[in-house]
This record gives C-alpha cells, sequence and structure tokens, in this order.
C-alpha cells in the first residue's frame, strides 16, 4: 500500500491491482478507484495547467463538477479523448492518461510565463488588444489566438466504437441513486409503478454510503449501513429498472429526457472490443423525482487554486470511500458544519488536522464533537494566502472584523500538505430548471431552491434545499407519497437522529489586507476568471449577468460553472448592491455534462446516415460502370465512363450519342403521384399555372406550379389516364414536398373537392428512351403498336405490353429530341430496362445520366426547379409567360404575380449566355457584371447551369440578369479569380427553336 | 419534445408531426380582387404570440392529416387539439 492509501474500504477491493500510466509513468492503483483516487493515492496533486495563466492545478472534487483535473485519455489517433475528468473515469487495466495545456511538460511549462504577465491580460484583454491594426487579425492574431486556443487534442481518426439509443417508457424516473432517490425509487416500485433509477457513479448510495459517523443514526443505525440494507431490499424489486453509470444529460418538456449510459468504458482495453460503448436513453416517464444532489461551494481568497485545495467533502470521499488521505497534515478552511465531517473522520484515522472556520462559534453536535476530541479551531478567521507552487506547502490566516467585510490583526502562518474547502452547498437545480421550472432564493443560506410548480416532476434531497439528514429523509417520503398519491411510503414512522446547523454565514469574497487587484482570488478555475475579472466587467458598465459571463468567461468551461456561478452572482450582486434573488441566475441548458457525439448519433453512421433509395435498374447500372450522384435520397447515374474517362469526356460522348442516335436514362425517380376523383380537373387548374379542363384523356401536358407567393415551386409532365384519373410526375428533390403542399390545400382550403392523392414514385420505373432512332427502338420492343405521328403524336399516352407486362408510353421529351418514356411496375424495371438495351443495340444506345440529361435540357433551354430557380424567380422572370393562363380565374400564387414588385422589370430574368471564346466554359454560380470601372462594382446576375455542347460546338450557359429579357446581344462580364470572361446575352434556346427533332 | 394528441390516430411523439404555422388564416376567394396590402396581409403577416397560439399541424409521419391545436408557446401547454373545419375552442 502507498504512504496515502491509509484505509480500507468496502467499495475499493485492495486484492484487485489496476495498472495505468500518467504523463508516460506507470502507477498502480485498485478495483474500485478512479483515476483521481489512484493519482492522490500515489501522492500526485499536479494534474495539469491553467487554461489562461497556465498555473499548476490539482484535483478540486471527486465528481462531474471538476474544474481542473481534465486529462487527455489513450493515445491513439481514434480513440484517444480531451477534457476527460480524472474523477470520472473509473481506473481499468491499461489506462493512459495525460495533462493537457502544457509545453513542453506539466512540471515546466513554458505558458506558465502567461502567470507573470497577468496584470496586463485582464478580462476582456483579446477583445481590447486585438483590434487594431485591422490588417494584422487575419494573418497574425488570428493564427496566434488558434495555436493557444482549445484544451486537448481531438482525435484524427474516425471514432470505431459503436454507440446506440433506446426508447423507454416508465411511470416514475428518479434521477439519482442517493438517500432521497433511493428513498423515492423505493416508494414508486412497492406500490406497482414502473419505475426507473439512474444514477452516474458504478454504485448507488451517493455520500450516506461512505458516512459512518455516530452522529447520523437511522433506525439506530449508523446511516450507512441502513442504506446500505436499504440498497439490497431494493435491488429485490422487479418493477424496478436501476441504470448506474448512467447520467442525465436533458430533461425536456413532457418528461422526455435524454440519459448517457456508459457501458464499457471502465472495462479494460482487451474486454472493450466489440462491446457497445455508451448508449443514449430516450426516456418518455409519466412522472420525474429529480434526486440530483447538491454541489459543495468552495470559498473564493487570494491563491486559492493551488494543487491540494480540495472540497471538504471530496476529501472525505476520497477518505472514506476510497480509502485514500489527500494529506497528512490538513486544514480544512469552512463556513459550515459540514466540513466537521470531513475533519472528524481525518481526526478517527489519526490524521493531523486543524480548521479555519469563519464564523465565530457553532454549536452542533458535530462541532462539539470535533472540539471534545480536540482539535484545534481558529474561529472568526479566513485564509489570506497560500504558498508552495505545484503543491500548497502553508496558508496565512487573519481575523475576520466584526461585520465580516475586513481582516484584522497579525497574520499567522500554518504549514499544511492539504486544505479543505466549504463555502456551503449548491443544491443542482440544473434538471429542474431545464425543464422549465423557475427558481427562489432562499436568503437563509444564499442559495436558488426550486418553485415547485409542476405536476409531473417534484425535486427531493438536496437538490431540493434539504441538506440535513431528517429533512432529507422524511420530507422525501412526503414529497413522494403526495406526488404519486401514495397513502403509505414505507417511511413514516422513521427515526432519524443528526447534528444540526444553527450558525450560518456566507461571505462570497473573502477580505484580505492587499487590494484586490494584487489578488488572484479563483472563481471559475477552468476559465482562470478572478473575483477581479467580475469587478472589472462591473466597473467597465457591464450589469446584465449573461453580459459579465460572456465577457469574462466565467461558467464558460467545460464544467459550465458547477463551481463558480454561485460566487460569480454573489460577488456581483454585492458589488452592485443588489439582492440575489432579483439578479437571477444565467440559463442552465443542458447537457448537463458534456455528452459524446458518438452518443448523440447513435447508429446512424456510415450508410445508416440517412436512408439510401435506389432504382429497380440500379443494379444495371453498378454493372456498367455508372458514376453515381445524390438526388434528394436517391442514387442517380451521373454518367457511364467506358475505359478512363474523366466525366467531361463521358458526358460529351454521351450527349452526341442521344442527339445523333439514340440514349436511354433511368428516369424512375421522378416523383409520381396519382389524383384520382371527380373533382381532379379543376383541383389541376388551381395547382397549375395553366388550363387543365380541356387535356383530353392519354394526352399529357407540361405543368408549373407555383407558391402563393408567386415563385416557381416545381414542375412536371401531368397525364390524363382517364376522365377522372390523371398522373403527375414531380421533380426528383421536390417529390414529398410537392405531395404534402396538395395535401395541405386539399385537406386546409379545399375540402369540397372530391380528390384523392397517392404517392406511386415506388411503384413505376422508366426508361427514358431519346434520339432520331427511338421510334424504331420502340417499335421493335412493341411490333404491334403504331407508332406515326398521326396514332402517337408528341404529348401523348398510350398503353402497351411486352409479353404480359403492362406498359404506360409516353411520348414526352425532357431533351429536345424524339422520346419515348416507358414506365412498368417497378419490379419490372430492371427486365424492360434490359429488354430496351438489347432492343436498341443496333443503334448503339447509349445510357446517359443526370449529368448528360442536364447538358442536354440546357441545349433546348428547358429549366431545371432548384438549379436555374432559387425560390425567388416567377414564370414570367423565366420568360414562360405562355404558361400562365390569363383565363383562369385563379391558382396558386396568380394574385402574387402582379404584386409591384412581381412586375418590377428589373427583376433578374432567364437568359442564355455565349462566351466570346467557344470553349471558354463558364463556372455555375459564377457572378455578373456589366461594368468593372464603376466601383463598387455592381453583380447584377449569376450564371445558373453551364456547359460545353457537343452537339453546337461550343460553350452555352443559362443565367439570371437583372432586366435580362431586353438584353439580348448586350455584352456582359464574368469576372473570375484570374481574369474576366466576355460573354453575350443571348436567346436560351440554343438548339431547334423550331421543335423539329421532338416532332420528328 | 412534446406529446401531441393526434385527432385521429391519438397520442404520439412530436417528432411525428410538423408544424405547419397560424392557424384559421383563409385563403380569400377572390385574390384578384385584393389590394397588394390586403393580398400582402394574407401572405406575409403572421402573429408571434408568447403565450396561448392556434396553430395547424400535420401528422406528417402518420395519417397524414392536418388539424388545429392550441398551444401555449411559453410553456408548450397543449391546450386543445381538434379537426380542420371544426370550431375553434374558447381558451
Amino acid at each position: 500500500m502507498t504512504k496515502y492509501r491509509i484505509n480500507k474500504t468496502r467499495f475499493v477491493d485492495q486484492t484487485k491491482t489496476v495498472s495505468f500510466t500518467f504523463d508516460g509513468k506507470k502507477y498502480h492503483g485498485f478495483e474500485g478507484d478512479t483515476l483521481a483516487s489512484a493519482l492522490l493515492s500515489n501522492g500526485i496533486h499536479l494534474i495539469g495547467r491553467s487554461f489562461k495563466y497556465h498555473r499548476p492545478r490539482g484535483i478540486m472534487s471527486c465528481g462531474s463538477e471538476e474544474p481542473n483535473a481534465i486529462c487527455q485519455i489513450n493515445d491513439n489517433t481514434d480513440l484517444t479523448e480531451p477534457n476527460v475528468r480524472a474523477t470520472e473515469i473509473e481506473l481499468y487495466e491499461g489506462l493512459k492518461a495525460s495533462s493537457q495545456n502544457c509545453w513542453p511538460s506539466l512540471n515546466f511549462d513554458i505558458g506558465g510565463i502567461n502567470n507573470l504577465i497577468s496584470p496586463f491580460i485582464p478580462a476582456g484583454f483579446y477583445y481590447k488588444t486585438f483590434m487594431w491594426p485591422k490588417s494584422f487579425w487575419k494573418k497574425i492574431y488570428e493564427p496566434l489566438i488558434r495555436l493557444s486556443a482549445g484544451l486537448g487534442k481531438s482525435p484524427t481518426q474516425p471514432d470505431p466504437d459503436i454507440y446506440d439509443h433506446k426508447h423507454e417508457h416508465c411511470d416514475v424516473l428518479v434521477i439519482g441513486g442517493g438517500i432521497s432517490g433511493i428513498i423515492s425509487a423505493k416508494i414508486a416500485a412497492k406500490n406497482n409503478l414502473k419505475t426507473i433509477l439512474i444514477e452516474d457513479k458504478n454504485i448507488l448510495g451517493g455520500s450516506t454510503i461512505y458516512q459512518n459517523n455516530k452522529n447520523f443514526i437511522i433506525d439506530n443505525q449508523k446511516s450507512n449501513e441502513w442504506l446500505m440494507n436499504e440498497i439490497s431490499e431494493l435491488e429485490k424489486l422487479d418493477n424496478l429498472i436501476i441504470k448506474t453509470r448512467t447520467s442525465l444529460a436533458a430533461f425536456h418538456s413532457y418528461n422526455y429526457l435524454l440519459a448517457k449510459e456508459n457501458i464499457s468504458d471502465h472495462l479494460p482495453i482487451d474486454k472493450k472490443n466489440g462491446s457497445i460503448r455508451q448508449r443514449l436513453w430516450k426516456i418518455r416517464a409519466d412522472k420525474v423525482i429529480v434526486a440530483a444532489g447538491a454541489i459543495e461551494r468552495p470559498l473564493i481568497f487570494n491563491n486559492n487554486d493551488r494543487p491540494g485545495i480540495i472540497l471538504a467533502n471530496s476529501v472525505k470521499k476520497y477518505l472514506d470511500f476510497y480509502g485514500v488521505s489527500t494529506g497528512l497534515n490538513n486544514i480544512i478552511f469552512t463556513n459550515n458544519d459540514s466540513a466537521y465531517e470531513t475533519a472528524v473522520s481525518l481526526f478517527e484515522k489519526g490524521i493531523s488536522v486543524k480548521i479555519v472556520d469563519i464564523r465565530k462559534k457553532s454549536s452542533s453536535n458535530i462541532v462539539k464533537n470535533a472540539e471534545d476530541q480536540g482539535i484545534k479551531i481558529y474561529w472568526n478567521s479566513t485564509v489570506v494566502n497560500t504558498f508552495g507552487y505545484k503543491k500548497i506547502k502553508s496558508i496565512e490566516i487573519m481575523n475576520l472584523s466584526e461585520d465580516g467585510s475586513n481582516v484584522t490583526g497579525n497574520k499567522h502562518k500554518i504549514q499544511c500538505d492539504c486544505l479543505s474547502i466549504s463555502g456551503g452547498w449548491t443544491p443542482m437545480v440544473h434538471m429542474h430548471t431545464q425543464s422549465g421550472g423557475k427558481l427562489d432564493f432562499r436568503e437563509i443560506d444564499q442559495v436558488f431552491v426550486p418553485t415547485e410548480k409542476s405536476e409531473n416532476h417534484i425535486n427531493v434531497g438536496s437538490c431540493n434545499g434539504d441538506f440535513e439528514l431528517e429533512e432529507i429523509v422524511k420530507n422525501t417520503n412526503n414529497k413522494v407519497k403526495k406526488f404519486l398519491n401514495i397513502n403509505e411510503g414505507g417511511f413514516d414512522k422513521i427515526s432519524v437522529l443528526c447534528s444540526k446547523e444553527s450558525e450560518k454565514k456566507n461571505i462570497w469574497l473573502l477580505p484580505n489586507t492587499i487590494s484586490e487587484s494584487k489578488t488572484k482570488s479563483f472563481i471559475d478555475f477552468q476559465n482562470d476568471s478572478t473575483a477581479k475579472d467580475i469587478k472589472l466587467a462591473l466597473r467597465e458598465g457591464f450589469k446584465s449577468i449573461e453580459h459579465v459571463k460572456r465577457y469574462t468567461t466565467t461558467g464558460m468551461a467545460t464544467d459550465q460553472g458547477k463551481l463558480s456561478n454561485m460566487h460569480a452572482l454573489g460577488i456581483i450582486a454585492d458589488t452592485a448592491g443588489v439582492k440575489m434573488g432579483t439578479l437571477g441566475t444565467t440559463t442552465f441548458r443542458p447537457p448537463f455534462t458534456p455528452l459524446t457525439f458518438g452518443a448523440i448519433v447513435g447508429r446512424s453512421v456510415g450508410k445508416f446516415f440517412d436512408i439510401v433509395r435506389k432504382t429497380s435498374i440500379h443494379e444495371w447500372h453498378v454493372q456498367n460502370n455508372a458514376k453515381f450522384e445524390n438526388v434528394g435520397q436517391w442514387k442517380r447515374p451521373w454518367y457511364y465512363p467506358i475505359n478512363n474517362e474523366n466525366l467531361h469526356e463521358a458526358v460529351q460522348r454521351e450527349s452526341k450519342a442521344a442527339r445523333d442516335s439514340a440514349g436511354i436514362l433511368d428516369a424512375s425517380t421522378l416523383g409520381k403521384i396519382d389524383i384520382q376523383g371527380s373533382d381532379a380537373s379543376e383541383f389541376l387548374n388551381r395547382v397549375y399555372t395553366n388550363a387543365w379542363s380541356k387535356l383530353g384523356i392519354g394526352k399529357c401536358r407540361y405543368g408549373l406550379m407555383l407558391n402563393e407567393d408567386g415563385m416557381v415551386y416545381d414542375d412536371g409532365v401531368t397525364t390524363r389516364l382517364g376522365e377522372n384519373h390523371y398522373l403527375m410526375t414531380t421533380t426528383t428533390g421536390g417529390a414529398a414536398n410537392v405531395l404534402s403542399k396538395l395535401e395541405d390545400y386539399l385537406q386546409t382550403e379545399w375540402p369540397e373537392l372530391d380528390v384523392y392523392l397517392t404517392s406511386v414514385t415506388d411503384h413505376y420505373s422508366t426508361a427514358s428512351i431519346c434520339g432520331p432512332n427511338s421510334k424504331k427502338i420502340l417499335k421493335k420492343l412493341f411490333p404491334n403498336k403504331d407508332f406515326s405521328d398521326e396514332a402517337f403524336p408528341h404529348m401523348s399516352y398510350q398503353d402497351a405490353m411486352i409479353d404480359k407486362i403492362e406498359c404506360r408510353i409516353m411520348r414526352i421529351s425532357f431533351t429536345g429530341e424524339l422520346s419515348y418514356e416507358i414506365n412498368v411496375e417497378s419490379k419490372y424495371g430492371k427486365s424492360l430496362w434490359e429488354n430496351c438495351i438489347v432492343a436498341g443495340e443496333e443503334y448503339k444506345i447509349t445510357p446517359y445520366g443526370t449529368e448528360t440529361m442536364h447538358l442536354l435540357r440546357a441545349e433546348k433551354g428547358f429549366i431545371i426547379v432548384g438549379q436555374d430557380t432559387d425560390g425567388t424567380m416567377t414564370p414570367i422572370d423565366l420568360q414562360m409567360d405562355w404558361i400562365v393562363s390569363k383565363k383562369k380565374y385563379d391558382f396558386i400564387g396568380k394574385r402574387s404575380l402582379y404584386r409591384s414588385d412581381t412586375m418590377r422589370e428589373d427583376r433578374k430574368q432567364l437568359v442564355g449566355l455565349l462566351t466570346d471564346d467557344p470553349n471558354e466554359i463558364l463556372e455555375e454560380g459564377a457572378q455578373i457584371v456589366s461594368e468593372l470601372d464603376k466601383k463598387p462594382v455592381e453583380m447584377i446576375g449569376h450564371v445558373t447551369s453551364s456547359y460545353f455542347s457537343p452537339n453546337l460546338n461550343k460553350s452555352i450557359a443559362l443565367a439570371v440578369v437583372k432586366g435580362g429579357k431586353k438584353m439580348n446581344g448586350q455584352k456582359l462580364i464574368v469576372p473570375m479569380e484570374n481574369k474576366n470572361i466576355n460573354v453575350t446575352v443571348s436567346d436560351f434556346i440554343f438548339l431547334d427553336k423550331e421543335n423539329k427533332r421532338i416532332n420528328a | 419534445m412534446f406529446v401531441i394528441n393526434c385527432p385521429y390516430c391519438g397520442e404520439r411523439d412530436q417528432s411525428e408531426f410538423s408544424c405547419g404555422g397560424e392557424a384559421h388564416i383563409v385563403r380569400p376567394k377572390q385574390p384578384t380582387e385584393l389590394s397588394d396590402d390586403e393580398w400582402a396581409e394574407y401572405l406575409f403577416m403572421r402573429k408571434n404570440i408568447k403565450g396561448v397560439q392556434f396553430e395547424r399541424w400535420n401528422h406528417a409521419h402518420g395519417c397524414r392529416k392536418w388539424f388545429n391545436m392550441v398551444r401555449d408557446t411559453s410553456n408548450d401547454k397543449i391546450h386543445a387539439v381538434y379537426k380542420m373545419g371544426e370550431k375553434p375552442p374558447v381558451i
């Protein structure tokens, strides 16, 4: 056993040695230790350097509130994890930990120079200093600040661990497995309520489980023994789920809570393999009982941050739970009775201890107990300074003046190797406020306590402001019974004896002989903000607590101010002369403790990140070397390279083939909506800009759909299949939105219409064959069909069969070529496609992808909604006046086309652009200007689509330009990084304006 | 994350629903008769109340039905749900 492992406890198995490394050096601890307790048992206090001043810092607490002892865990590039609190990580064989924020080493840190120049880097230093000269920001200041910013190192490889999500419902969720949580869970579960109890530590019992003191008696047993029995009874209840190593992350409205369970973090490395690392529980609870406990406050005095200065109750936990003494020559500095429990515990184990108390006296049992044992107590005194660079060596104390605002008398120096501090307790009201609860300020002991109003959750125990054992047990029993509407709690006749505190005193910032500007009284240890910084912020005019917080960064570190917020508030209140209750608190936001990204995303990584939709022909595309692009969730063939073709080469070949002979496109992803009902025609009249009543059965029509604001929303061809039956197609990406928009109008604005909408996108597969030889290929596929222009004209549809497979053939064209789209039930998609390929072989039918499709339609001047439009384009802007019915009384968006703004003539309008150098291809998104000399240069538009057309043998582009309609023939400039490209505005239909090809 | 009582399906998690903004804004029957200002009033102007608000909701990942809901935006308490066309309750 090491020098500091002075006690055997039931919580640490001293027969099982665990080895680990810290900063490369090997140490030993035992099973049951945390990294912090194991380091302390080896006499190591110095864990890291502080963020701003690089001051040596040590372990200060034993839980999630720890501001100093944060480490980097693991050293491999994928599993390494920064900012892990040593107080929370359970020791396992092979654990590698290292200190953060120091260079070249923890013991000799160059950054320590910041401590010496600290008078020159007060709060707001960055804001004040790096303002000028302006040109320095990008090249000098920002890179420098980035170098020194951040704690720890992020992994550089993907996280190999598995994370999981689980949904759970219960009648009662109890948060916290301390004494009040255990009582609550037992009452709930014994009354047949499905109960979940979560506890962030590895065992239940909170601080009572190691409260081995004769001043705290329940039913004639020491409180720890009584609780031990309760826990073993609790574990027998079968409608209770106990989840240890599970911490609450968020408490949302309607009792929806997130909790993170650590499943394998504590396991030795060789046993972790393959196991889920963490699980995020998504719990919907009928009732929630918060028993989150309280966190001990530090005291704020000069140099209160040295390694070896530890919260008093944590010293007790290290001693009584882990069997580790944090020092052999202890001083306890307190303003309340609870620290005396630590003193008595140290004394009983034969460890030297003295007490400095800011109060004048205390008459409680536990204090009397300490005095009887002969522990030296310095009443009415305060620590004014501490000494020892890497570990505390001594302190100086002075007497307090009558009102506590000053110090009097002589300085008295006392040697020590550990200073335990206690400034009272802060209830953990985070959960309560996250759920929307409000707080009241309780003057007597200066705490914010929950205002109980919710019908669906209560707070019990010390998070509710009950600090004494008797009130904890009795109030919890009574509150839970009332909350759950239960008559018999099982704890009604319980007897509790405990020490009761009568004298209370609190000084947020302890007085000193030297002026404040020369002291370092740390409030936020992790972000290095001091009382001086808070006062400076107030002097500079910051009044709101939220502003002071951001200016000084108090409470903004990874511990989220668990130790610092109350003192910051207290000092602001004292300095500004206002009451703390009126000052309010900063907002408590989830998560309570940091969550890993892994736990948040769970299984939604890699191929599970999003749904992937594939057409029934997908396999053929893969076999034929297609490169894919994502269109919404769909995988669409982008191009089909042959040999070593690049995108450009493949697209040039595919486009040429489609115009010269035949091309085939998988058009299955287009959105398809089946529309039926006696008012289907009227419905289409209302949702499209053009007229639909006169469309004959078996005919197709292109339609443009607007939003109510007059902007183009979607487009597509709709076919009339029967008297009351239409098939609408939408853009691939817009399908779901179009359906939901149409449903919205049907259900809410026009419920009188007899119309039924069904999404059939997935039901049909579509092969689109285009090119001068397409008709010949169709004839081969359907030998009995008459494909003459008279029998089967452009924009019409017919049914046909291949063997016994029913096909719908639409003669419609998005490429400007003679073109047919063959639709079959999805399951026959691949077979149809293969038939088409075989039939087209003699015409060298060429499969083409979306890139070629885009090029072909651009040649013809057809828009793509979402590429050439962006939600600010009306049909008039697109020069598509022809599709807007003048006769129809109303359609969605019609009125907006006559608003003064949509009628402006200088709106951006669709035009064609031709580069003066026909080989120059414009970049899509490039800006367009008319003159370069007049500064600032005005951007009058941008390029929306741009390609090199192999059929026209020149570069073509579509663009939107202010007032473009009237600019045909005008010269414009597209300025690029290295050159200016001269362009000429042209008609946006580049090929076959006469529609000879479509009607061929 | 609240629980919404869909008038067609019953209680479901909020993640199944989408909110469609303020309720009871009727599309004008004769838009062409309206001035620009009147049309803009219908098109753009929405209240954003801190307190009790009447909203349209859609059970998007369920029955796909639209319905109305009365919600207090300050505490997310849902006072009522009712079908399209039904008279709004007095809250």
